[in-house]
């Protein structure tokens, strides 16, 4: 059991490139905390240097207190599982498993003891004689995850260790980790580009892109209170929808038209020119399935609905509009980050299911006004951001606490 | 119409198969005749008559059987080291980037290329020279010069299929460097250094031209230099079936060799290493 700190960690590889720049982030004994961003973020140089394969450029990381920038992979005592599963292809189960305590020369009838209970709890018992080659997926990741229980290691660190299953066995092991590491209580770090994995399993997320850390909180912090446009975006499915628009007079111009400004936070801010409005998708509603106490409480508006995909619980409805053409840029350059690319511009609605809209046809849909965000266009900066509601200080809070991410969304 | 292509395939291999194969039995029926009478009127393919005293001459005769002892020393002792030293060159290709890599390895190269027979007089003078000439060591040096680029080639190859990732999970799990490699990478890199270890030693145990020209006794003579020296019994025999003789006897490690190994090769080790 081991906290891990990281002070102003950076990893500068020899061209100059700044994989790793600045991050500072402290897990607790016990915390299970997800490194989460698009691919090229930095996130998995950030996991090499914890367990020590590649060299800090500067900063310190300590373990338990103690500096181990200058220690050896085999002498910080964490074990990790990597994406491709790393199994030892000549071994069989048994001795995958048993390997790191091969080399510290455990007497035998403590390498059987240990393995076996690894393999019980993991229920590999049946497959002990087997060679990896002839395991599943779903297997073979979980042997993976016996040589790093029978460690008695640390910490556990994962990169990406789900990547490569599908989605149904994806989910499976995602909870199967979840149960393994709330009954180990060991620390965790676990690397994720896949914000549906960060948003379950985590204790705390830290949200990271290109080597910057943007945001670190409890999943809830995240999707309720996004920092900025970035961290907005990468949270939640399907994504945030961002709309360019105007305050002026205490009213909103969006491309849907023009609504009143209720609420408390948006009128502190007064009139901005140019700002990106960002609301959930969950954050609508469909404006004839609700009460009229509902309906007073937020804004309709009667756009064309261009396509829906009814789910059985959900319904998503797509509205395509018109946006000036220097937010559609900043738009489309931040979707590229995101790793995702749509092709116009569009809002993407989560209804009722009960709701009769169908693709083509005029709907009237209602948005909560309460729960929308506005951000700077040039910053990105999320300028309604409630400072109380994320417990003051993210970089310093302790073990989060992980309620479902949508309790208080509406619809 | 894939019927068709099938017997096509079967033809084919059929006559590459006679093609490579008559020499063999033309020296295996050479050696069974009878060496006064092999020459007759009316020669067959098959002997009249099968005899063994061409194998009890050539196994009485000390310049054979000393040239065995020669063949199968200098080559399994220039086959262990060659693949000892490739496989760490070999690695070090494979994983560490240093200045030079890429000179290193075509300098490995164009020593493969090396005409032999050109480097043949200035080394008589300097084994001479340096008393190693007509001596096991005098070979073996010449032996690993030849074979080392081709296996560093072979091994760096195999070296940089096994996923970096297996010697990382090594060292997290507590392995030393040492450790990683002997335990993980050369446990996977085992068909390749069976192929090379099996490259090296035909290549030793077939090479003439270094073999006839640094040697001059029965010191250090392998069985290919020896070969050319073979006479008859007597004066008045052909040596013709004694040498076929000779040519099976060197011929069989060769071919247990390939088929005790040949499944080793070919099987994949790292299959499953990885998602896939």
């Amino acid at each position: 059991m081991a906290a891990i700190t990281m002070n102003n960690i950076v990893k500068q590889y020899g061209d100059g490139f700044l994989a790793v720049n600045d991050v500072s982030l402290e897990v607790a004994d016990g915390e299970f905390v997800i490194l989460v961003g698009p691919s090229g973020c930095g996130k998995s140089t950030l996991l090499n240097m914890i367990v020590g394969l590649e060299d800090i450029t500067s900063g310190e990381m300590l373990i338990d207190g103690k500096r181990v920038n200058e220690k050896r992979p085999r002498d910080r005592n964490l074990a990790m599982v990597f994406q491709n599963y790393a199994l030892y292809p000549h071994l069989n189960v048994f001795e995958n498993i048993a390997f790191p305590l091969r080399l510290k020369k455990l007497p035998e009838d403590e390498v059987k003891a240990r393995v076996n209970e690894a393999a019980e709890t993991l229920e590999l018992t049946e497959h002990l004689n087997r060679k990896p080659a002839n395991l599943s997926g779903g297997q073979r990741q979980r042997v993976a995850m016996g040589r790093a229980i029978v460690r008695k290691a640390d910490a556990f660190l994962f990169d990406e260790p789900l990547s490569n299953l599908d989605a149904k066995l994806r989910g499976q092991m995602r909870t199967e980790i979840a149960r393994m590491q709330q009954r180990l209580g060991t620390t965790t770090v676990y690397v994720t580009h896949d914000q549906t994995e960060a948003m379950t399993l985590g204790d705390r997320i830290a949200v990271l892109r290109k080597g910057l850390l943007q945001q670190v909180g409890s999943p809830h912090q995240l999707y309720e209170e996004p920092v900025n446009l970035f961290v907005a975006g990468f949270i939640g499915s399907p994504p945030m929808n961002f709309l360019p628009g105007r305050l002026a007079g205490g009213q909103l111009e969006t491309p849907f038209g023009t609504h009143a400004v209720r609420s408390e936070r948006m009128r502190r801010l007064g009139d901005r020119d140019l700002v990106i409005f960002g609301i959930r998708p969950q954050d609508f509603e469909d404006a004839s399935l609700l009460s009229e106490e509902r309906r007073q409480a937020g804004q309709t508006f009667k756009p064309t609905v261009d396509v829906t995909e009814w789910l059985g619980n959900e319904l998503y409805a797509y509205v395509p509009y018109e946006a000036p053409a220097e937010i559609t840029q900043q738009l489309r350059e931040l979707e590229r980050e995101l790793d995702s690319e749509s092709l116009r511009t569009q809002l993407i609605v989560a209804l009722d299911p009960a709701s009769t809209i169908r693709s083509g046809s005029k709907a009237e849909l209602w948005f909560d006004t309460e729960r929308m965000h506005v951000f700077d266009p040039a910053t990105g900066e999320n300028l309604t951001r409630n400072r109380d509601r994320t417990s003051g200080n993210d970089e310093a809070a302790g073990v989060g606490a992980a309620g479902p991410p949508d309790e208080t969304a509406s619809g | 119409m894939e019927r068709r292509t099938g017997r096509w395939w079967t033809l084919w291999g059929g006559l590459i198969l006679i093609w490579a194969l008559f020499p063999l039995l033309w020296m295996v029926s050479l050696s069974f005749k009878d060496p006064n009478t092999f020459r007759s009127a009316s020669p067959t393919f098959f002997p009249k008559q099968w005899v063994w005293t061409n194998y009890r001459t050539v196994f009485s005769d000390s310049l054979f059987t000393s040239a065995l002892r020669n063949s199968i020393g200098i080559s399994l002792l220039a086959t262990a080291l060659a693949v000892v030293v490739a496989m760490f060159a070999a690695y070090a290709i494979a994983r560490l980037d240093f200045p030079g890599k890429k000179f290193l390895l075509s300098m490995a190269l164009g020593i493969a290329m090396f005409p032999q027979a050109a480097l043949v007089g200035p080394l008589f003078n300097m084994w001479r020279n340096l008393g190693i000439y007509d001596t096991w060591i005098g070979l073996i040096i010449p032996y690993l010069t030849f074979a080392l680029p081709l296996s560093i080639w072979t091994m760096s190859a195999f070296f940089r299929q096994i996923p970096w990732e297996m010697e990382k999970a090594a060292q997290v799990d507590g392995a030393t460097a040492w450790q990683a490699f002997r335990r993980v990478i050369v446990p996977l890199a085992a068909p390749g250094v069976f192929t090379t270890a099996i490259l090296t030693f035909f290549f030793c145990w077939n090479e003439f031209l270094l073999a006839i020209s640094l040697t001059s006794t029965n010191r250090a003579r392998t069985v290919p230099a020896a070969l050319s020296f073979f006479t008859g019994a007597s004066q008045f025999q052909s040596p013709v079936t004694a040498i076929m003789a000779a040519s099976v006897v060197v011929t069989i490690p060769v071919v247990i060799i390939v088929l005790v190994f040949q499944r080793r090769i070919v099987a994949g080790l790292t299959a499953g290493a990885v998602k896939g």
